[in-house]
């Protein structure tokens, strides 16, 4: 250490001014702000959350949803590759006959616990029907219970993918359990 | 004077003015703190308690957290010592709420016939009476650790003592200086030495002789034993509440709480203290008993009542501007390690206290002749 350093006393009055620098300057930004009602330089590099949500990177994965066909079923065929991969072992297809003999299958249930999803998007990766995808930007899937955590198949095929800049599109499911 | 009752009501009177500030500012410090370090790091602050929808820039967090404090479980551990754990917070926060009692907010009040001096207790030895009761806040600190039954409680009492010890005697002797020059310890003389002019053969009426400017040296070692005996950032290591786990981990609801409202108080009262002793207490530049008059020969007759007044408001203004500053430290620096403290205090500012000491009697013999 330097001796200015080890003496402490200038590096701490530095260090002062550098706060107080930006403490000056924000609150000058933020009066622009608040009484003369400039908004070109904002005082906080905050997002007011639940009002403002940041722009969400396009790869981000997100909620889980099914993707439907035209005539709004799933697209799914039940081939368990997903439940297969799945290294969390969260997903639980049951598969019925699909009145249609060249698409064979349908899942007659498609639950994901996403309590145990570790989120890693191999179910993703895995389908070779592109019919599971991780784009509807919710991240807000809480909840009081485990069972709140188990997505079902109705709830799956409800959601819709994000918008361009990641905000959801689709309600964001608030779990019966987390309903006022 | 004669126990009458406008005595009795303005004695109450003073003391409740005291009471009143000093609660009121540590309510509002921890506002303070939240948005003040907000606003230092780019960020907004807590700003979403709100009544009827009114948030006030988050001024109502405060209430919210009195709330949240004395509706929570208040939790006694099965080992702990129940009288010694109870007591300790209400040492704690005591010794630091009536420290304030001798530091004036201002000159004497003439009303009514009456010279009431603006102080909630007149002491002659004002100075030795707020170290008295700051001191006597480690107390509730020590006991809290030892009642707790718990040794990580233990062993952060014992931190906080060692802490308390080495920054009280750094204070004392920080202010000896202060003391030797305007020759006295009553807080009241003090701060009327302080409106003096420095050096008039030099600057004529210019520059009042606050306590910064005569000693400059003992402001920054009382500065630094000040923010240590207030057991915050960066001395914090009594509690550290990021890692090592302090005194008052076994601790919950309203107690915790004034453990909390303790620091603050003890922060307002180093920002009293270091006001009365440093920047002139309630001293307005210019301002004598009966007006403004400047160096430069103008003058500006005031009515007595109306000086108070602006004296009051002057110390509040110098207190909370400490307040800021002291804050402004807290949010700077990051937190001394035990053994570094320790070193700073016994090695750094209490040798240079003394050596203070020493030179400021020394200029004072030469100036003044023996
Ligand atoms: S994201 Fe990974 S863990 Fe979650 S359901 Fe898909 S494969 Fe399983
Ligand atoms: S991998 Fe695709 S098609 Fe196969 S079961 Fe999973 S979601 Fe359905």
């Amino acid at each position: 250490m330097k001796f200015r350093q080890r003496f402490y006393l200038a590096e701490v009055l530095i260090g002062l001014g550098v706060t107080a620098a930006h403490f000056f300057v924000n609150l000058g930004r933020h009066t622009a702000h608040h009484v003369f009602g400039r908004k070109t330089v904002p005082g906080a590099v905050t997002f007011q959350y639940p009002e403002e949500r940041r722009p969400y990177s396009p790869r981000l994965r997100s909620l889980h949803r099914l993707v439907r066909r035209e005539d709004g079923s799933p697209r799914c065929v039940a081939c368990m590759m997903c439940e297969t991969v799945c290294p969390a072992h969260c997903i639980y297809i049951v598969a019925a006959e699909h009145p249609n003999q060249d698409i064979e299958k349908y899942p007659e249930r498609f639950d994901i616990d996403l309590g145990k999803c570790v989120f890693c998007g191999y179910c993703v990766e895995a389908c070779p029907e592109d019919a599971i995808r991780m784009d509807t930007g919710i991240l807000e899937f809480s909840s009081y219970s485990r069972l709140g955590m188990i997505y079902t198949k109705e709830t799956l095929l409800a959601l819709e993918p994000a918008g361009p800049d990641g905000t959801p599109r689709s309600p964001i499911s608030i779990p019966p359990d987390r309903r006022p | 004077m004669t126990p009458t009752m406008a005595g009795l009501g303005i004695a109450f009177g003073r003391v409740a003015f005291v009471m009143l500030f000093v609660l009121t500012m540590g309510g509002l410090l921890t506002w303070v703190e939240r948005k003040q370090s907000a606003v230092m790091q780019d960020r907004i602050g807590a700003n979403r308690a709100s009544i009827f929808g009114l948030r006030l820039l988050g001024l109502f967090h405060p209430l919210a957290d009195a709330i949240k404090m004395l509706t929570k479980e208040d939790f006694l551990p099965a080992r702990a010592d129940r009288t010694l754990f109870t007591l300790a917070p209400f040492v704690s926060v005591v010794s630091a709420l009536v420290a304030f009692a001798a530091i004036p907010f201002g000159d004497v009040l003439r009303a009514g016939g009456r010279e009431i001096p603006l102080q909630a207790v007149t002491l002659n030895a004002g100075i030795l009476y707020v170290f008295a009761m700051l001191s006597l806040g480690v107390f509730g600190v020590m006991m809290a650790g030892w009642a707790s039954a718990n040794n990580y409680a233990l062993l952060g009492g014992q931190r906080a003592a060692a802490l308390m010890i080495s920054a009280e005697v750094a204070i004392g002797a920080s202010i000896m200086g202060v003391a030797m020059v305007y020759g006295s310890l009553d807080m009241m003389e003090i701060i009327r030495g302080q409106g003096a002019p420095l050096l008039p053969q030099w600057f004529g009426d210019w520059i009042p002789k606050w306590g910064i400017f005569t000693q400059l040296p003992a402001f920054i070692l009382f500065l630094a034993a000040g923010m240590a005996a207030t057991k915050r950032i960066p001395f914090d290591f009594p509690e550290g509440e990021s890692e090592i786990i302090g005194y008052f981990v076994e601790y919950s609801g309203m107690k915790f709480g004034m453990f909390m409202m303790a620091d603050f108080v003890e922060t307002v009262v180093i920002a009293g203290l270091t006001t009365a002793l440093f920047l002139g207490g309630w001293q307005v530049p210019y301002l004598a008993g009966d007006g403004f008059r400047f160096p430069w020969g103008a003058t500006v007759a005031l009515a007595q009542p109306l000086v108070a007044l602006l004296q009051v408001l002057a110390f509040c203004l110098k207190v909370a501007v400490v307040c800021w500053f002291l804050m402004l430290i807290r949010w700077t620096l990051p937190r001394f390690r035990y053994d570094q403290a320790m070193r700073l205090g016994w090695l750094g500012l209490f040798p240079l206290s003394i050596l203070n000491v020493a030179a400021t009697g020394l200029v004072l013999v030469a100036w003044r002749g023996p």
